[in-house]
């Protein structure tokens, strides 16, 4: 039997809520349980994957960038991707093309791809179940 | 009769949309379907004992299912929650998205 496929979508820009970092525990918890999951990014969210994030030092606390340690979603969403082909599935992360030439970000980590909000539709019609998670 | 998950994410304290959550949930039941909340992020707040949040206790009541991300509550420290709620793992999420309850986010 083939595995199952969730949908998400994602409206929310990174480092401005708790909703990014849930959506991301959600993704993980889906590849966890076999699932190919596809995520569409939306608006804000098409720069969670922006390749160019930076950590950075913490001058208040006197600490170096690597002592910081500061996390970026880039490297979270590499990780998902690696987790999913590690175990046979897939995640398919799609940016809505328009949302990144407005921001700028069109360099994403590999494994992440251009689209539009027709995928958004290919990915419901085609998936046992979407969640979508909006910004308010 | 369908299934639904309603996500929790605000406290009502932060405006009327958690409380209007909770109100679609009560209107939902009423309606005869299965219904469960899932609190997460700071919508586990009124989750924890002592907190003014009876529309919890209400919804409980009635019949729908109050469950508390895990991760959430050991953020917030609450370690003593309000009887009617059960924490339990994100999976579980994905356990009800599996069995195609319909999954609306607040």
């Amino acid at each position: 039997m083939d595995a199952p496929t969730l949908t998400f979508l994602m409206m929310d820009p990174p480092y401005e809520s708790a909703r990014s970092t849930t959506a991301l525990r959600l993704v993980d918890a889906a590849i966890r349980k076999g699932c190919n999951v596809n995520v569409f990014a939306y608006e804000g969210a098409v720069s969670l994957s922006f390749a160019k994030q930076a950590p950075h030092a913490n001058t208040v606390h006197g600490r170096d960038a690597q002592q910081e340690d500061h996390p970026n979603p880039k490297d979270w969403i590499a990780a998902l991707i690696a987790a999913a082909e590690k175990g046979g599935r897939k995640l398919d992360w799609v940016n809505c093309g328009l949302c990144i030439d407005e921001r700028g970000v069109a360099e994403a980590v590999p494994g992440v791809r251009r689209g539009s909000p027709a995928d958004f539709w290919k990915f419901v019609e085609s998936s046992k179940n979407t969640l979508v998670i909006p910004t308010r | 009769m369908n299934r639904f998950l309603l996500m929790g994410s605000r406290e009502p304290t932060e405006g009327e949309s958690a409380r209007d959550l909770y109100e679609i949930a009560a209107d939902l039941k009423k309606q005869g379907n299965e219904v469960a909340l899932f609190l997460v992020q700071n919508g586990v707040l009124p989750a924890r004992k002592g907190a003014r949040a009876e529309a919890l206790d209400r919804l409980a009541t009635m019949g729908v299912q109050l469950l508390a991300d895990d991760f959430s509550l050991r953020e917030r420290g609450i370690t003593d929650r309000r009887p009617a709620v059960q924490a339990v793992s994100i999976d579980s999420v994905i356990d009800r998205m599996l069995e195609g309850w319909k999954v609306i986010w607040n």
